[in-house]
C-alpha cells in the first residue's frame, strides 16, 4: 500500500520550491486580466491625466512627460510586487488558511517565504514591463527616453520589485484583515504622493527638510532608479547610490518579513 | 521504531498575551481523578496548552485524541505536523524529530484541518496535483492517484470545479483525498467532522474505516464521544494538556465510575449538599460543579430518594434529575470535571 515508502526517496527543495513558483505562475495566469487591471489602472490613469491631457491643455511643460514615464513604471511596479504578496497573504494567514498546505509541503518554512517574494517580483516585473510601452503610447514621443542602458533599466526594475515584493511580506505577515483599508491610506497613499514619482528628487531642493525625509521612501530609488536608466538626460540620483540603498532596503524588509512570517508559520 | 508517533514530556506555554488559539482552563469542579499529577507552578500571564503530555501511538493505529474545547489537543496536533513548536519535550512521528527534521516528518504525514482550506487559487483537480508537485510526485502519479481518491470520495465529478462550488462535506473529502495523495505513513485529522451535517458525517466515518482498514497510521482529535468510541482503537482523555487517561474505547468504559451517573441540577448550597449526599450508602463519589452534583451510585436509580432527600436537607431545592449509564461521556465527566462539549 504505501509503495515501500517513496518518502524515503531523496527529494531537491528546488523541486518543491519550483513546483510552489508554478502554482503562483498558474493562479497569476488566470488572474492576468484582473491582475492587470489592478497595478496598472491607477497609474495609467496619471499617465492619460498627466502625460497627455494637461500637456495638450499646455498646463504643463511638454518635456514633464520625461519625468513622468520612469516615475509611473516604477509605481506600478512597486504597487503590484507589494500587493501580489501582501494581499493573499493577509487573505491566506488570516481567514482562509489556504498557505497551511504549503506550509506542511517537505520544504523549510523560509524557503516558502523565499518563494512568495519571488513570485511577487516577478509580477512587479510583468506590471513593470506593460506599463513602460503603453505608457509611451500614451504620452507620445518622450524627450531623451532611450533603451541604450537595457541591462540597467531590468536591474533597478528587478531590483525594485524585489525590494516591494519584501516589503509586501512584511505588510502581509504583520497586517490584521481588518486594516487592509488602512494599509492603503497610511502607507501606500503617503508612498505614492512623496515617492519622487510626479517630480524628480532634486526637484525638492527647494524644499530641503522635504528632501531629506523622503529618503525613507523605498519608492524614491526606484522612480530615480527608472530615470537614472530611462530618461539618463534627466535630474536624478546617481545610481550607485540607488542601488546601495534599494539593496540595503531590499534586505531590511526581507529580514523583517521572514521573521513575521516564521511567526505565523510556526508558532 | 517503538512506535510510529511518541511524544515525551511535551509541553507547549503560550504567552497570556499571544493565547490567540488557546482558552485559558476554567471550571470549579475539583476531580479527584488519580491519575492526574498535582498541578505543576506556572508563573502568571502564562498558559500551558499541553503540560506534560506522553503519548506512544503505534503504527497502524487508529488513535482517539479527546477532550474539550481548550484541552490541547489543536496543540499537540499542532506540535506533531510542525507547525506549533513545543516550549520543551520531544515529539518524533516515524522516527523523525518534529522540531529538528520538520522537512522529513512534513514528508511522511498528511493533515486534514478542522475548517477546509484548500487553495481557492486553483480548482478541485489542480489542487490535489499542485500538491503532488510539492511532494515530487511527476504529474502522471498524481493524476493517477488524484482520480482514483476522487472517484473514492465521490467527487470525480467535480474535478474541474472551483473549491467554492463545492459543498462543506465535498470540501471536506478533498481536504482528505489531498492529506493522502502522497501516500503518507500517518494521517492526522483535527476534529474532521466539526460542521458537518449527520449524513456528511456517517459518510466521512465510512472513508476513515476505509483508511484504517488499509493499515494506516490514523491521529483524530474529537470531541463527540461517539465517534471517538465508534472509530478508534485507543483513546487518549486529555485535558488541561494532560494525559487523563489512555485505553481502548471499551477497557476506558469499565473505567467509569459506579453503575449509573445521577446529576442533579440544584439551587442552593452545594458544597452542603455534596457533602451529605456522600454519606448516603451505595454513592461511589459526588462531585459539583456550579449548581451540579454529580453522584455516581451503585445501586441505579433506587438512591434518587435518598439523594433529593439529603439536598433537601442540606436547605436546597432538586430542579432537575438526570439519570445515564456510564459512558465514556460519564468517564470523562468524573476525571476532569467537565462536560465535553
Amino acid at each position: 500500500m504505501m509503495s515501500s515508502h517513496e518518502d524515503d526517496a531523496p527529494l531537491p527543495v528546488s523541486d518543491v520550491f519550483f513546483a510552489m513558483l508554478r502554482r503562483d505562475v498558474r493562479v497569476a495566469r488566470r488572474e492576468l486580466p484582473f491582475f492587470l487591471l489592478r497595478t496598472t489602472m491607477q497609474p495609467l490613469l496619471l499617465m492619460v491625466v498627466f502625460g497627455y491631457l494637461l500637456p495638450k491643455m499646455g498646463m504643463v511643460a511638454k518635456g514633464y512627460t520625461a519625468t513622468l514615464l520612469p516615475g509611473v513604471v516604477s509605481l506600478s511596479l512597486a504597487l503590484s510586487a507589494v500587493q501580489s504578496v501582501s494581499l493573499p497573504m493577509v487573505a491566506q494567514f488570516g481567514f482562509s488558511k489556504e498557505i497551511e498546505d504549503r506550509l506542511l509541503a517537505p520544504i523549510p518554512s523560509h524557503l516558502v517565504a523565499l518563494e512568495l517574494v519571488t513570485a511577487g517580483t516577478l509580477q512587479g516585473l510583468l506590471a513593470g514591463l506593460f506599463v513602460l510601452p503603453v505608457g509611451r503610447l500614451i504620452m507620445g514621443a518622450i524627450p531623451g527616453l532611450g533603451f541604450s542602458n537595457a541591462v540597467q533599466v531590468f536591474s533597478v526594475m528587478l531590483l525594485g520589485a524585489a525590494t516591494f515584493s519584501a516589503l509586501g511580506l512584511l505588510i502581509g505577515c504583520a497586517i490584521n484583515p481588518q486594516q487592509i483599508g488602512l494599509m492603503f491610506s497610511s502607507i501606500i497613499g503617503p508612498m505614492i504622493f512623496f515617492g519622487c514619482m510626479y517630480y524628480p528628487w532634486k526637484g525638492l531642493d527647494s524644499v530641503p527638510v522635504m528632501k531629506y525625509a523622503v529618503l525613507v521612501n523605498p519608492l524614491v530609488y526606484v522612480a530615480e532608479g527608472m530615470r537614472a536608466t530611462l530618461t539618463p538626460g534627466m535630474p536624478h540620483m546617481d545610481l550607485i547610490v540607488i542601488s546601495f540603498a534599494l539593496l540595503t532596503l531590499l534586505l531590511l524588509f526581507w529580514w523583517l518579513g521572514l521573521r513575521a512570517f516564521m511567526k505565523r508559520a510556526v508558532t | 521504531m517503538p512506535g510510529m508517533i511518541e511524544t515525551r514530556a511535551l509541553r507547549k506555554v503560550y504567552l497570556a498575551a499571544s493565547r490567540k488559539r488557546v482558552t485559558p482552563p476554567r471550571g470549579t469542579a475539583t476531580p479527584s481523578g488519580g491519575t492526574r499529577a498535582a498541578s505543576s507552578p506556572q508563573q502568571s500571564g502564562e498558559i500551558a496548552a499541553l503540560d506534560g503530555l506522553d503519548l506512544e501511538i503505534h503504527e497502524g493505529e487508529f488513535f482517539g485524541l479527546l477532550g474539550p474545547n481548550g484541552a490541547g489537543k489543536t496543540t499537540t496536533i499542532g506540535v506533531l505536523t510542525t507547525r506549533v513548536l513545543a516550549t520543551s519535550g520531544e515529539a518524533f512521528v516515524a522516527g523523525k524529530n518534529v522540531a529538528t527534521e520538520e522537512v522529513a516528518v512534513r514528508r511522511r504525514i498528511g493533515v486534514v484541518p478542522q475548517r477546509p482550506n484548500p487553495d481557492r487559487g486553483l480548482n478541485v483537480i489542480e489542487n490535489l496535483l499542485f500538491h503532488g508537485a510539492y511532494f515530487g510526485l511527476s504529474h502522471a502519479v498524481s493524476m493517477q492517484r488524484a482520480m482514483g481518491l476522487l472517484e473514492l470520495f465521490e467527487i470525480a465529478d467535480r474535478a474541474h470545479a472551483e473549491v467554492e462550488e463545492l459543498s462543506g462535506g465535498q470540501q471536506q473529502r478533498l481536504m482528505i483525498a489531498r492529506a493522502l495523495l502522497h501516500e503518507p505513513r500517518v494521517i492526522f485529522l483535527d476534529e474532521p467532522t466539526v460542521g458537518l451535517d449527520p449524513q456528511a458525517r456517517l459518510a466521512l466515518w465510512d472513508i476513515l474505516r476505509i483508511l484504517h482498514a488499509q493499515g494506516r497510521t490514523i491521529v483524530m482529535t474529537t470531541h463527540y464521544m461517539q465517534e471517538a468510541d465508534e472509530l478508534c482503537d485507543r483513546l487518549a482523555i486529555v485535558d488541561r494538556g494532560r494525559l487523563l487517561a489512555l485505553d481502548t474505547p471499551s477497557r476506558l468504559r469499565l473505567q467509569a465510575p459506579g453503575s449509573t451517573l445521577i446529576d442533579l441540577t440544584i439551587e442552593g448550597d452545594c458544597a452542603a449538599a455534596a457533602s451529605l449526599c456522600r454519606r448516603l450508602s451505595g454513592v461511589q463519589r459526588v462531585d459539583e460543579a456550579s449548581g451540579d452534583l454529580r453522584a455516581y451510585s451503585d445501586r441505579g436509580g433506587e438512591l434518587i430518594p435518598a439523594l433529593i432527600h439529603a439536598v433537601e436537607e442540606a436547605g436546597c431545592r432538586v430542579q432537575n434529575i438526570n439519570l445515564s449509564k456510564p459512558n465514556l461521556e460519564t468517564l470523562f465527566v468524573s476525571l476532569t470535571g467537565r462536560k465535553l462539549a
